[in-house]
């Protein structure tokens, strides 16, 4: 009885933390989307006002949508993310695979060294990166974004996805040698398939600062035809007057892909995990 | 068709030595087993043998081939692991099928190959099931119904019991011995559990510290093992080592199996009081504390009444005294 009670306290006491804290971290994007909606002096006189009929004003919206090739820098953005991503999760299940698998010389310095990069921003590099990409002729250009997201999303995913493969039993990669399988089956066919919820969660850890990147795009394909949108909302804040009803419906629309993107890998994140509970 | 000859094999992990040359012929037809503690090597020398791990030096042949530098797939063995590892995302057929497909047999030649190994093994019922949902017991049936279906010169099997409970050990172990009357087909079998060694075995080879110690069939290594290792190996409970030298014998140890001493209340050789008795209905086993000789075990069969702290004499039988010199080697 006691046990019982003091469970749902419990419980209680957790899902208002959760609660709480979903509420702290959706606070900003809800006064973003509402903002987008509202005039902009119903803006700056009641920020945190819900749009009534008296200060609805779609205005933000259609300028975004008549200014500027909106459309293609979402497609930029789309581009550059999911091709990184791709290289990400395949590259850095590459490495992981080779550093748990094989014994050779150096493989605890290379793992340590492929994994200093999570501790050393990409960004110290810069002016040497855009040396290079002008070099290579690759400045504006978004295969010059996808090779640079593709450097910074490495590390994390080689140190996230090694371990997971640590964890995977010998005897069914030496099964599949015995069976005849070659090296590239039993990481296609046996080794990837079981880490595929560590493949998620670095998707999902990966995707969210390639989206919202501001840096690289600015420095590496400022060109009207690569931009992305983070970089095409920058349009609207000038150095005196800034649409802010533009900015807002921009922003309000830059969430919407990044949303889908992570329902997709959340959902094999939960199917992971569900089918390992059930067994 | 599957004679396997293993000759001066050594295998070293950077400075540690773990198997330090091994000469070993397992005739056609033969089940054999390798058994030792754990860490002497026997998985390492299945796993040189499997071609999973190289060997740092020696040879390998199978009947006539010589197989050192041959890759797993193509050395003609099924391997059955301790962990099953079946392919999670194929079903039982798939499981069993897929050597074949790899080496581009016929669609008729792989149905025909399934079908038999799953009615030797009685399957058939689950061919369409995927592993995750089969029982420890399905599972390895499955693995082993994988390494029939490859028809190989060699099998070899990795503590394939040791994750099983009680009685699924004792009726896969029948299963396997019965495979192994059916194919008749050469065998080497790993384990830790001697029971299983002696169970199973044409011929046992005991393990130690990456070296042979003996080889022979269960009833040689029972009543004439070379050594204090076999000798103490071999046969449960262990047997007891005694001072040689103070009940008169040759050499320094004498061993005695536990079934071979006899107990009495009122005279005898070794004085000692009683530390411990079990009753397994079938057998009483007897822990006689003795001040010089330490703790001896005797053997009872049948249901015997001792208590705890009694004094009582323990005689070993003369005919059934195993002598070894200070090196552990038995004196014949």
């Amino acid at each position: 009885m006691s046990k019982a009670r003091s469970a749902l306290g419990r419980t209680v006491a957790a899902h208002s933390v959760l609660g709480l804290y979903t509420l702290i971290a959706l606070f900003p994007v809800f006064v973003v989307v509402i903002n987008s909606f509202k005039s902009r002096k119903a803006i700056f006189g009641d920020p945190l006002a819900i749009p009534t009929p008296s200060t609805f004003d779609p205005v933000g919206y259609t300028t975004v949508l008549a200014q500027g090739d909106f459309f293609l820098y979402f497609q930029n953005s789309l581009v550059v993310t999911i091709a990184s991503l791709f290289f990400v999760l395949l590259f850095g299940a590459m490495a992981a695979f080779a550093l748990s698998e094989y014994r050779f010389r150096g493989n605890t310095l290379m793992g340590l060294y492929l994994a200093i990069g999570i501790m050393i921003p990409i960004r110290l590099g810069t002016v040497a990166i855009l040396q290079m990409m002008v070099a290579s002729g690759l400045v504006n250009t978004l295969t010059a974004l996808i090779l640079v997201y593709t450097a910074q999303g490495l590390p994390l995913a080689i140190f996230i996805l090694s371990e997971f493969m640590r964890g995977i039993s010998d005897d069914l990669k030496n099964a599949g040698r015995i069976d005849g399988l070659s090296e590239y089956k039993i990481f296609l066919t046996l080794v990837l398939p079981l880490v595929r919820p560590a493949m998620a969660t670095v998707a999902v850890f990966s995707m969210i600062p390639i989206w919202n990147d501001l840096w690289f795009p600015l420095i590496l394909a400022p060109s009207e035809a690569t931009k992305t949108v983070t970089l095409g909302s920058q349009v609207f804040i000038g150095q005196f007057v800034t649409n802010w009803n533009a900015v807002l419906a921009a922003l309000s629309l830059a969430i919407l892909p990044v949303l889908v993107l992570y329902l997709v890998f959340s959902r094999q994140l939960i199917r992971g995990i569900t089918a390992g509970a059930v067994k | 068709m599957g004679a396997l000859s293993l000759s001066k094999i050594t295998k070293s992990f950077g400075n540690v030595d773990v198997i330090k040359g091994v000469d070993l012929t397992v005739n056609d037809g033969e089940f054999c087993v390798f058994v030792g503690p754990s860490g002497c090597g026997k998985s390492t020398l299945l796993r040189i043998i499997a071609g999973l791990e190289d060997a740092s030096s020696g040879s390998i042949r199978i009947d006539d081939a010589d197989i050192t530098n041959a890759p797993p797939s193509k050395r003609e063995i099924a391997m059955v692991f301790q962990s099953y590892a079946l392919y999670p995302h194929l079903t039982v057929k798939g499981n069993m099928a897929l050597a074949l497909k790899q080496a581009g047999a016929s669609k008729g030649e792989i149905e025909t190959a399934v079908e038999r190994a799953s009615s030797m093994l009685s399957l058939d019922k689950l061919l369409e099931r995927r592993p995750a949902e089969l029982s420890g017991g399905q599972r390895q049936r499955v693995a082993i119904g994988r390494a029939v279906v490859r028809t190989p010169k060699l099998f070899l099997f990795d503590e394939p019991l040791s994750n099983l409970d009680a009685a699924l050990r004792v009726n896969t172990r029948i299963e396997i011995a019965r495979l192994h009357r059916d194919l008749k087909a050469t065998m080497i079998y790993v384990t830790h559990d001697q029971v299983e060694a002696m169970t199973l075995a044409d011929r046992i080879v005991v393990l130690n510290a990456g070296r042979i110690e003996q080889v022979g069939a269960p009833m040689e290594l029972y009543n004439d093992p070379d050594n204090v290792f076999v000798a103490g190996f071999i046969g449960s409970p262990q047997m007891n080592f005694l001072k040689g030298a103070q009940l008169g014998g040759r050499g320094e140890t004498l061993g005695i199996r536990p079934e071979h001493l006899g107990i009495s209340r009122s005279e005898g050789q070794i004085p000692g009081t009683i530390s411990h008795v079990e009753h397994l209905g079938g057998e009483t086993l007897v822990y006689v504390r003795n001040v010089e000789h330490g703790l001896v075990t005797v053997r009872l069969f049948g249901e015997h009444k001792f208590s705890v702290d009694e004094t009582v004499f323990v005689t070993p039988e003369p005919s059934r005294c195993y002598h070894f010199d200070a090196n552990g080697q038995r004196i014949r």
